[in-house]
């Protein structure tokens, strides 16, 4: 009797067990809703705008950020998401379309004055600003977070433009030398100025003043590597309960922002969480089901949820299929390639529909003709120097132009792609059978994607070494200029014996002499006129098939609001983004 | 029998002596002699544009240009004393047992494996409870009932169970019984002392999935002990004296069948404490596999080492364990110690 009575016991538990199982709140929307928008409307406008406070916004993402501390960080949503907390010199408008990729004041009272040929940079603070804490931001705080970040080799995982930069040789930074006055790159005449001066000219210094690392940090609040645990704020919110790598980020609202000195940020959320390292899979569900906001990568959604959105007519208006600002290309190597004729006869040979196929079709991203971006300043997107039917190849020009270098029947030569990046393989595939129609005959050869840049298709004697003429590769600008799209990969004097991104290994006089004209260009326009020159010569030298514009797919959950896309970040701006989540 | 424990625990400190060092020389030493320079191994932990003076950082501080031999050395007196590591301007101390640093997320190893270990633990816990209980009942139900159709069925099903991985029944049951159905929440950890309840549910997915993959070869092995043990001369006697039937089934046919279970539920619940890698990549459950994997993916070796030997140590203190717990179950070993 009493064994029975344990029975029914434990059946009652596993019954209330299954029970409360089963009634899991989802939280949120149940994205079955009407869609807030039409397919692709917020990669141009705002999408479901609200000013109404209040809610959870809900953030997870596959990987983790590769750092919290805004001096420590290269990742584009890591730059994005961390103005919650960091305020930075200048950042990019808060607006859809166009406006999205120009640089406003943030922290700085208003842009950035060039002086001395833009070889000095003159910023002023707005007044009153204050951290979390209290205490004043002030300008030493600033010039002490680009001091950690850029010299020493401590904090590795930003880039260090400022130390390239900056007119400053033998500093050593703050954790060996802590006397900050031997930093003098950059004055701090008084608590609200920053005078920055460089080695030379460089007409494109508010994109740099843009990175994290200019956000304040208070020397005696930094403690290294482990700053990111909790990062003090400057921003509207500030972080809640310290930073678990791998785990979570929860933030919550810093009382001591001040909206009105903040145009940029609506500060919609109560409350923001991010989930780190949940399946992509798992994230695409949870975004369709209206339980989660926003996928922290910004990429887009994973292949398997692309193939089922893709096709259902209903979901349509809940996608966004922007430019990703990444270009998807093939280097011709100068080196093994030598002849421009042969190279030529490559581009034209190239089947550029299939290349597309490669990627995904149009969904994917468009087929690109030059290797600007269209939203970059100087692209020119009817520029298309080797044209043919239907995008699929002018064979007949091909040939002639094998004829021009000798190469008659034909070459061989090898392609290089990283292993485990499908679509590359796919390009590689797409463009050897493309040549094959002409006598170009390839092999695939696939190296590791972590060593790629750094033992295989970065280094140019391994390159020559193995015959590697046809070099498969993605780009993403650091900022959206000509300039900080070309540059690493175009320039010749970026060649470098390992780690090389100039992987057609393009060294011309002409290119590397606009570039330095660049630089010293202050106005917008010209800049824009000089880089259009570049591409030109770039595409006309055949250093580089570009193969598509890349464009994600996006999923905009109902439940969130004020959505857009920013194109300087590449994704939508977070710094907008509600939720009517309330959970 | 404090002769046979001792035996035991020295065998076990040497085992994990062992793999400690193997361990360490296939991460470190291995990709040496391949040819990788100190600089390129340092390249791993810095970002994407590394600057010569962070590489530099990086391989003093990670010893890299030391000899092999005085790395494992500096690794020993970190689990044993621990280390020290200079954060910016601060040193601090990692104190014994210190696995190493993680210079991809700034952490110590040991304490995020700590972090982790709850997850894990919670993960092995309900699921071996369920695939040990309901395998072992499955079984002897089989065993007593051979060739019925219960028979058939289970056995068939113990076998689909067998054969189908984590990555695919449990994206199935996310699929269908979350996304599509909506009967269960998604799987998530709550610790247990924050909500029982909550604990339980965000679990139970997994658990079952689990459970499921286990549980058939218990159920195998158990039917297959049943049917030899219930037709040994004992259990004839126990039947000819008047035992009831679930006293014969239970107290002579089941407890010899379970010295063999107990082995293999000692060697899997260990795996499953040394990180339960599809399962809990599948439910993103953050636990110790979870950071296997990602440290995997991002050659992150101190994690890597670390959590090798942890698994390592959990497999041994299991298997410790089974052995210690055997004289309990069958007095055959009690009497030989």
């Amino acid at each position: 009797m009493k064994k029975r009575a344990l029975g029914f016991i434990a059946l009652g538990a596993a019954s209330a067990l299954l029970l409360s199982a089963c009634g899991g709140s989802d939280g949120g929307g149940t994205g079955s809703g009407d869609a807030p928008g039409e397919f692709n409307q917020g990669a141009t406008e705002v999408v479901n705008p609200s000013d109404a406070t209040g809610g959870t916004l809900r953030y997870a993402i596959n990987d983790d950020f590769d750092s919290t501390d805004p001096g420590n960080t290269y990742y584009g949503f890591s730059w994005n998401f961390s103005r919650y907390y960091a305020r930075t010199l200048v950042t990019y408008k808060t607006e859809p379309g166009a406006a999205s990729s120009e640089i406003v004041p943030d922290l700085a009272e208003e842009m950035p004055e060039p002086s001395d040929e833009a070889k000095t940079w003159t910023v002023k603070l707005k007044q009153g600003l204050k951290y979390e804490d209290g205490t004043d931001i002030v300008a030493e705080d600033i010039k002490y977070a680009i001091a950690r970040s850029n010299y020493g080799g401590q904090l590795s995982k930003g880039p260090e433009f400022f130390a390239q930069l900056l007119d400053e040789d033998d500093y050593k930074g703050p954790y060996e030398d802590d006397d900050l006055d031997n930093f003098t790159a950059i004055e701090t005449p008084d608590d609200h100025t920053l005078v920055f001066k460089l080695k030379e000219s460089f007409s494109e210094f508010p994109y740099v003043l843009l990175q994290p690392q200019t956000a304040p940090v208070p020397a005696e609040a930094d403690n290294g590597e482990q700053y990111q645990t909790s990062v003090l704020s400057s921003g509207p919110y500030k972080f809640d309960g310290d930073y678990e790598p791998g785990v979570k980020l929860n933030l919550t609202r810093n009382e001591e922002w001040d909206a009105e000195s903040d145009p940029i940020r609506t500060a919609l959320p109560d409350n923001i969480t991010v989930e780190l390292g949940v399946d992509q899979d798992e994230i695409d569900q949870r975004l369709v089901n209206g339980q989660l906001d926003v996928d922290l990568a910004g990429v887009g959604v994973g292949p398997a949820m692309k193939g089922q959105l893709v096709g259902d007519e209903s979901k349509q208006a809940f996608l966004d299929n922007p430019p990703s600002g990444a270009l998807r290309y093939v280097n011709i190597n100068n080196t093994v390639i030598p002849d421009v004729a042969c190279r030529q006869a490559i581009m034209y040979a190239a089947n550029r529909d299939s290349l597309q196929r490669a990627w995904g079709g149009a969904i994917g991203g468009d087929i690109a003709t030059q290797l600007m971006p269209p939203q970059l300043p100087g692209a020119d997107n009817d520029y298309d120097p080797y044209p043919s039917e239907d995008n699929t190849g002018d064979l007949d020009a091909a040939k002639e132009k094998l004829k021009e270098c000798g190469e008659e029947d034909g070459f061989s030569v090898n392609i290089a792609a990283r292993e485990g990046r499908d679509n590359d393989i796919a390009t590689a595939e797409a463009l050897q059978e493309s040549l094959s129609r002409v006598g170009i005959e390839t092999s695939i050869k696939s190296y590791p994607a972590s060593d790629f840049a750094t033992q295989y298709a970065g280094s140019p004697d391994y390159v020559k070494d193995n015959d590697l003429g046809l070099i498969v590769l993605g780009w993403i600008p650091d900022w959206p200029t000509g300039y900080g799209f070309m540059k690493s990969i175009i320039d010749g004097r970026s060649i470098k014996d390992s780690g090389n991104y100039n992987m057609a290994e393009f060294d011309n006089k002409e290119v590397n002499d606009l570039f330095d004209e660049s630089v010293e260009t202050v106005d917008d326009d010209e800049r824009a006129a000089i880089y259009t020159e570049i591409d030109k010569i770039v595409m006309e030298e055949a250093a580089v098939l570009p193969v598509v514009f890349d464009k994600g797919l996006l999923y905009r959950p109902e439940n969130l609001t004020n959505v857009h896309f920013s194109n300087g970040f590449a994704m939508y701006d977070y710094m907008t983004l509600g939720t009517t989540n309330t959970e | 029998m404090l002769t046979y424990i001792l035996r035991r625990l020295g065998a076990g400190a040497l085992l994990l002596g062992i793999v400690t060092m193997v361990t360490f020389v296939i991460f470190y030493g291995v990709p040496r002699m391949a040819g990788q320079t100190v600089e390129q191994l340092a390249a791993m932990y810095v970002g994407r544009a590394p600057t010569p003076a962070a590489i530099e950082a990086t391989i003093e501080r990670l010893n890299l240009d030391q000899p092999i031999a005085v790395q494992f050395w500096e690794f020993l007196k970190g689990i044993f004393i621990g280390a020290d590591y200079q954060y910016g301007r601060d040193i601090v101390h990692c104190s014994a047992p210190c696995f190493g640093y993680s210079f991809q997320n700034n952490t110590e190893v040991f304490g995020e494996i700590v972090k982790r270990l709850p997850v894990t633990f919670s993960l092995a816990i309900g699921a071996g409870v369920l695939w040990l209980i309901g395998g072992v009942a499955v079984g002897v139900v089989s065993a007593i009932k051979k060739g019925s159709i219960f028979d058939r069925v289970a056995m068939g099903v113990a076998l689909a169970g067998v054969s189908m991985p984590i990555f695919f029944t449990g994206l199935l049951a996310l699929a269908f019984l979350v996304h599509s159905w909506k009967i269960l929440p998604n799987a998530s950890y709550t610790p247990f002392t924050e909500n029982p309840v909550a604990w339980a549910s965000g679990l139970f997915l997994p658990w079952v999935v689990l459970a499921f993959l286990h549980a058939a070869q218990y159920a195998r092995q158990t039917r297959a002990g049943m049917l030899e043990t219930m037709g040994e001369d004992y259990i004839r006697t126990a039947r000819a004296k008047g035992l009831k039937e679930r006293t014969v089934v239970l107290k002579h046919g089941l407890r010899p069948t379970l010295t063999p279970i107990l082995t293999i539920f000692g060697l899997d619940i260990g795996l499953v404490l040394g990180g339960a890698v599809l399962t809990e990549q599948v439910f993103s459950l953050n636990g110790i596999g979870r950071y296997a994997v990602n440290a995997i993916a991002y050659k992150d070796l101190p994690v890597v080492l670390g959590v090798t030997l942890f698994g390592a140590i959990f497999i041994v203190v299991c298997n410790l364990l089974v052995d210690l717990l055997y004289p309990l179950v069958d007095p055959r070993v009690r009497a030989a110690h």
